[in-house]
């Protein structure tokens, strides 16, 4: 692996040499090696300058992520855009945990979990409220503008950026992201080239009402895999402008379409940026197919989602809401539709741990800006908290509780059980 | 025996089982509690992948289309290797993505490590080879199934 085809500047070729050091040379190595996988025939640079990373988590087992970020620090090397980082694992304050699961999570899953946001700080996280997977909202601030080249992973932000805002950007795993960032180069092949963001699949939308976001998702991500849909009827319910109500249909979709498949970036007619200025000729000559979804097709996709617990009807006792974290619009939503309903149910407080998830800058806006709703959540019984609702899941003494949500990322990793919105608001406010 | 030739991404000899999923192999889904649990085999985890879940693939051949899911996918195809629980080869019927071929990268880069991949072997490759069945891997790219397991 050291015969390379891709054209790289001569500084670029220096940092292959390892004229700046040898970690910079295997950072560079791998992004050569990465992009000449794909015939990428030059690195692009990337415009957007502040990274996010996927990987925001000190599980010890991962040494390979320690290791390297351990010889970053040594070396002074830092991203110089600065990066954000998905949510942490762990929120005692705001998810009840008995003294036997925070042994496990301190002592085996997460043990790690300071020393390596102290690692984060060091190679360029931008401050320690930036752990969030939806680090482009307008309260975060890492939000690109349409044609930057970005150097991001986490699914769920790569297909929003892509889509929603017009970015671009590769599925990048976890490190590619970081090196990316910090070389300020990625490979330029896949999602950063026009060709690449036709569609491959038409798919058309015939149901009577809005298809539950995350229902949709999960049937487009499980028929076109990693390929770009081109989604035909969704304006009729969604408009033609996306404001903050729109932006979360769109983000909880890509979300799924990503976790239950490998969407990358979609287009919907009328509506995302590109679809918008190119219209149908975005879709290619010849497509693989076309996907029709009506009532029928979205509740089988529903109905095959397996039950994983042992008691299949438990009592739920853990609610996640907000897997990608919610926005402004969602929180204020939850905290209307919650109110409503248990007062329509004649009951004063949620009747298990119920959480809902939004990213650090968010939740601040909340509090501020709506300091009564904020309060009126937690006398009902309901938490906010800017976990990751999937790494709590890891933790296997976890895995006996019965834990409900709304995300279909978060059941794909867990044993946790979907429901779509309405039937979580009855089951939470009964 | 039937013989398939695709491209090589890490190249390799190597005879054993094959461990075939014909959906998407879910990365982070599959690997996420032996890896976080210091397993000694890879169990799959992935409750959505019918043909492989419960079934050990460390040390195997693993066959699939592509994989799907998080963007964790490449560093967790890393850390399987560091750990010495991986499928010794990932063995892709479709032109491979990009969180695979990072993992597969990384883990060469950075571990130095033997897995070995092929990818593009075509669809009537993965149509052919069932799990269980014994194939010989050349590091020229070429896969015999020696042995069909009906």
């Amino acid at each position: 692996m050291s015969e390379y085809k891709m054209r790289l500047t001569k500084e670029q070729q220096e940092i292959l040499e390892g004229k700046k050091g040898e970690t910079m040379k295997k950072m560079m190595e791998t992004l050569v090696l990465f992009g000449e996988i794909f015939d990428a025939e030059r690195l692009a640079k990337v415009t957007h300058n502040e990274g996010h990373l996927v990987t925001s988590f000190g599980i010890p087992l991962l040494k390979p992520l320690f290791k390297t970020m351990e010889e970053l620090n040594n070396e002074g090397i830092k991203a110089p855009g600065g990066f954000t980082c998905d949510p942490r694992p762990l929120d005692y304050k705001n998810v009840k945990c008995n003294l036997l699961e925070k042994a496990v999570f301190n002592l085996v899953l997460y043990g790690k979990q300071k020393e390596y946001e102290e690692q984060l700080l060091k190679a360029g996280l931008t401050d320690l409220d930036s752990f969030s997977c939806t680090c482009y909202l307008k309260e975060c601030g890492n939000r690109p503008k349409k044609g930057d080249i970005l150097s991001w992973a986490e699914s769920s932000a790569v297909v929003f950026a892509n889509s929603v805002l017009g970015a671009r950007c590769n599925r990048n795993s976890g490190m590619i992201d970081l090196f990316g960032s910090i070389i300020g180069y990625v490979p330029e092949f896949g999602l950063l080239l026009d060709e690449n963001r036709k569609a491959d699949w038409v798919i058309e939308i015939k149901t009577k009402e809005i298809p539950e976001a995350q229902i949709l998702g999960s049937a487009i991500g499980m028929k076109v895999m990693e390929d770009v849909p081109y989604i035909k009827g969704l304006d009729k319910f969604l408009g033609t402008e996306i404001d903050d109500e729109v932006e979360a249909y769109l983000k909880d979709m890509g979300a799924a379409s990503a976790s239950n498949g490998a969407v990358g970036l979609f287009h919907v007619e009328n509506l995302t940026p590109e679809a918008k200025e190119q219209g149908a000729s975005l879709i290619k000559k010849e497509i693989k197919g076309t996907y029709i979804i009506d009532d029928y097709e979205l509740e089988r996709v529903y109905k095959s989602y397996p039950n994983m617990r042992k008691k299949k009807d438990a009592t739920p006792e853990v609610c996640f809401i907000g897997c990608p974290h919610l926005n402004l619009y969602q929180l204020r939503k939850w905290h209307k539709d919650i109110l409503s309903s248990l007062e329509k149910n004649k009951k004063t407080k949620v009747n298990c741990q119920v959480i809902l998830t939004a990213a650090p800058k968010v939740v601040e806006e909340f509090k501020t800006k709506y300091k009564t709703d904020y309060d009126n959540l937690y006398k009902v019984g309901v938490k906010i908290s800017s976990i990751c609702p999937l790494m709590y899941t890891n933790n296997p003494l976890v895995h006996k509780k019965a834990i409900i949500t709304n995300s279909n990322k978060l059941r794909t990793y867990s044993m946790a059980r979907y429901f779509k919105d309405q039937d979580i608001l009855e089951l939470i406010t009964k | 025996m039937k013989t398939f030739k695709g491209r090589v991404i890490a190249k390799g000899n190597f005879k054993g089982e094959a461990a075939v999923t014909h959906s998407g192999f879910n990365t982070l889904a599959s690997f996420q509690k032996s890896a976080l649990m210091n397993k000694k085999n890879v169990i799959v985890s992935d409750q959505n992948n019918k043909e492989l879940f419960n079934k050990d693939i460390t040390g195997k051949i693993l066959c699939l289309p592509i994989t799907i899911g998080s963007t964790t996918g490449g560093l967790v195809i890393q850390t399987v290797c560091e750990m010495g629980i991986n499928p010794k080869a990932f063995l892709f019927s479709e032109s491979i993505d990009s969180l695979a071929a990072s993992g597969i990268i990384l883990a060469k880069v950075w571990q130095n490590s033997d897995v070995i991949c092929i990818d593009r072997l075509g669809k009537e490759f993965l149509d052919t080879v069932k799990t269980g069945d014994t194939l010989e891997i050349h590091e020229d790219g070429t896969v015999d199934i020696l042995q069909t397991n009906y």
